[in-house]
């Protein structure tokens, strides 16, 4: 069960590779898809890894993406 | 779970913990892939989240540039005034409103070249001001002329042949002239540096925090020296944290050890302590403490 | 609103032009001073350094013109009514805040105490040169306001003239003194704060949800607010759109710059304050300002003792340019004497408006005295002719 959550506002990403690089569960990629400048964001290659620490919030200079923590439902991950 | 989104905003109401410092309207920004200047915006957003910073009566100011574009993009009283005067501007403010919490996010460029006279003099004078150097070792905005940070040999536009001149250390120039705290990081170092943002914010005097940041477009790529990523890796392969490190040891050269940490946080009176106390001791009774301006 | 009575030295002083203004200044409410030394301005910021801690302000001598011309705009952005004094060179120097002032639509005043130049020129002779700089000397088009006083008494009342009209239009307002005016000792009747009117800042009443600073409703002046107070908005010297923020586009900038022109271009009957005498059935007119105004009366009396139909004109505010009475005048005169102190600066104002209507004689001086009185009598008898 991921403890945390990715968001991605994928038309501001400008594909630069910290978020991918940086996060330290090695949950992202750059994906094939392309926005509409261009550019490959991110997807979540391995969700259940994440922990919502948000580095890749804290690292991405295009506010593109960010990870929330989930909280620990009854049911599990919303 | 990858979602599309509409700026910052989920269905089930998860926010971008930087939204609401922004100005939404206006993203995205104007700074090119791989630049670092967003990335600094994070760790300041964390830094008034975690500081607790009353965001009303918080100021920014910044001059001209691509750091100085910082202004525009965050969603508080901001001034994007003169290239090398947001010191002086952040002054004045700071004076006629002394509750005002007033930062200054500039470049390198911006704020040791043209403002430098202006840097030294409110560091010596400690006004209470928290300046952020974002430092890209460049002047970015106008294409990639040498600044007094470019380190020696890098090619530049207006030194197409390498930098020939020595460069400025920062750190050491403000320590010098009477900055209260002084630190570095990069780019790689967003926790860091959030926290040093908080830590500024708890102090009263000239707080000077540079930050050392990738300009992927002219800096890196006229020096072969990749792109944004390739300079994240350089940071953080080759920084050394050294927290109270002599300011005059630390001094960057283009692929170097980079020197980070806290250098210098120190007690001094600031300027405005040191104003009314000036003005108690020499009128007593007939001194008026400056009223709330405000005029309206 | 009446001025705040702390502020006011009400009573009969004897004092010079300088110190005069800075009077002026603090009955208009002027609470912030950011400064720099420079001859022959220095007394004004030098009384207030003195004065305001006992009334409740600040002031502040920066580093340089650069830094004094910028600071005293975030104190207005922080609440304060502020203003700067300077001379030719720090003129020079503080053009490009001038500018930033004019785009932001930042209401403060520069005094310009006008010596010798150019360049450092003559630091303690007098000179009106800098009259078309006060006009132009920023980049790009804008509109101005300057006011000349021509004695101690009106550098105190012209002052805070000058701070009403720069709350009012939310203009940098440029108070051209020159050096003899601002070191001549007079008598000056400063009266009690409920007989001075001041214009209070035009502050905002919106919410802060409906706010737009460069928004006008009707007129063309913006409302504004003060850093601190939640509206949260920006301020840009680039081109920029109601909401404050950039917008680099031909026709934000059209509609931005003409707005800062007509705004003070449309109110200009309003604002031109001049004084004249016996321009009915005159044959020539004496326009003239500042010191040479002084001067200049003794050579139109004795024109007059002479026979001659002598009217004067004198400018109080020398910019916006009274164009419309120079215009009107000109239809019904010979000529227009223009003496001041400079190689010719106002006179190409007249002889603009005078649009060939009637000649205009210049009296020039390259500055470092005032005119000797005949010299401007001999162009009078000879435009008479």
């Amino acid at each position: 069960m991921a403890k945390g959550r990715v968001s991605v506002v994928v038309e501001r990403c400008k594909a630069c590779g910290f978020c991918v690089e940086f996060c330290p569960s090695h949950v992202l990629a750059l994906s094939s898809a392309f926005n509409s400048k261009g550019y490959h964001p991110p997807h979540v290659v391995h969700p259940e890894k994440c922990s919502g620490c948000d580095l890749c919030g804290m690292y991405c200079p295009d506010f593109a993406i960010f990870a929330t923590k989930v909280k620990p439902a009854s049911g599990g991950e919303k | 779970m990858t979602d599309n989104l509409i700026p910052g905003i989920l269905n089930n109401d998860v926010v971008n913990p930087v939204e609401p410092f922004l100005r939404s309207d206006r993203i995205p920004h104007i700074w090119c892939p791989g630049c670092g200047i967003g990335t600094t915006v994070n760790s300041f957003a964390r830094a008034l989240i975690e500081s607790k910073i009353d965001l009303q009566s918080l100021a920014l100011v910044s001059g001209i540039g691509c750091t100085g574009r910082v202004a525009g993009y965050v969603q508080l009283d901001s001034f994007h005034t003169t290239h090398g005067r947001a010191i002086p501007f952040a002054t004045g403010l700071k004076l006629a409103n002394p509750k005002l919490n007033v930062v200054v996010y500039s470049g390198d460029g911006d704020l040791s070249a043209i403002g430098g006279n202006h840097l030294i003099h409110a560091a010596r004078r400690n006004i209470d001001l928290k300046v952020i150097c974002v430092n890209n070792l460049i002047y970015a905005m106008t294409g990639g002329q040498t600044a007094p940070t470019t380190p020696d040999d890098s090619i530049t536009s207006t030194n197409p042949y390498g930098v020939f001149e020595p460069s400025f250390n920062l750190p050491h120039l403000v320590e010098a002239a009477g900055a209260v705290y002084v630190a570095r990081w990069t780019t790689f170092h967003v926790r860091q540096l959030a926290r040093s943002i908080s830590e500024a914010f708890q102090k009263k005097g000239f707080s000077f925090i540079e930050v050392i940041s990738p300009c992927p477009t002219l800096y890196q790529r006229r020096n072969k020296l990749g792109d944004g990523l390739d300079t994240m890796k350089y940071y953080k392969e080759k920084s050394k944290v050294r927290h109270g490190a002599p300011t005059s040891e630390v001094g960057l050269t283009m692929t170097g050890e980079i020197v980070v940490g806290k250098f210098v946080d120190r007690d001094r009176p600031d300027y405005q302590t040191l104003m009314r106390s000036q003005f108690v001791h020499s009128l007593g009774e007939r001194f008026v403490e400056q009223a709330e301006m405000v005029c309206s | 609103m009446k001025a705040d009575p702390r502020g006011v030295l009400t009573g009969t002083h004897f004092i010079d032009g300088d110190h005069a203004c800075c009077e002026g200044a603090l009955a208009a409410g002027a609470r912030f001073s950011a400064g720099y030394p420079i001859t022959p301005s220095t007394e004004i910021v030098e009384r207030f350094a003195s004065r305001v801690p006992t009334v409740g302000g600040t002031f502040i001598q920066m580093e340089d013109e650069l830094a004094a011309s910028i600071t005293l705009q975030g104190a207005v952005w922080g609440g304060a009514k502020a203003f700067t004094v300077t001379s030719g060179p720090g003129f020079s120097l503080m053009m490009e805040h001038i500018g930033y002032a004019v785009m932001t639509e930042t209401p403060c005043v520069f005094v310009d105490v006008q010596r010798g130049g150019p360049s450092t020129g003559l630091p303690t002779l007098p000179a009106q040169a800098d009259m078309m700089q006060a006009r132009w000397g920023s980049h790009g088009d804008y509109e101005i306001i300057a006011l000349c006083p021509n004695s101690p008494q009106e550098c105190f009342d012209l002052t805070i003239k000058a701070f009403n009209l720069a709350e009012e239009f939310r203009v940098p307002v440029m108070f051209m003194m020159d050096e003899v005016v601002g070191h001549m000792t007079e008598k000056v009747v400063i009266p009690p704060a409920d007989q001075i009117d001041v214009v209070p800042r035009r502050h905002t009443h919106k919410s802060v949800d409906d706010y737009l600073p460069y928004e006008t409703n009707g007129d063309q002046v913006p409302e504004m607010a003060h850093a601190g107070e939640g509206y949260k908005f920006h301020v840009t010297g680039l081109t920029h759109d109601e909401r404050g923020y950039p917008n680099m586009t031909p026709p934000v900038q059209d509609k931005l710059v003409r707005r800062l022109q007509s705004k003070i271009r449309d109110a200009a009957d309003r604002i031109a304050l001049f004084e004249e005498e016996q321009l009915e059935g005159a044959d020539v007119v004496v326009i003239s300002y500042g010191i040479t105004s002084r001067v200049a009366q003794r050579a139109i009396e004795a024109a007059r003792e002479q026979g001659l139909r002598v009217g004067k004109l004198r400018l109080i505010t020398a910019w916006p340019f009274p164009e419309k009475k120079i215009h009107e005048l000109a239809t019904n005169i010979k000529a227009f004497v223009v003496p001041e102190l400079n190689l010719g600066q106002m006179v190409r104002e007249v002889e603009r408006a005078a649009a060939g209507q009637a000649k205009t004689f210049a009296v020039s001086h390259a500055g470092g005295g005032v005119h000797n009185p005949n010299d401007i009598l001999k162009v009078i008898v000879e435009a008479s002719r």
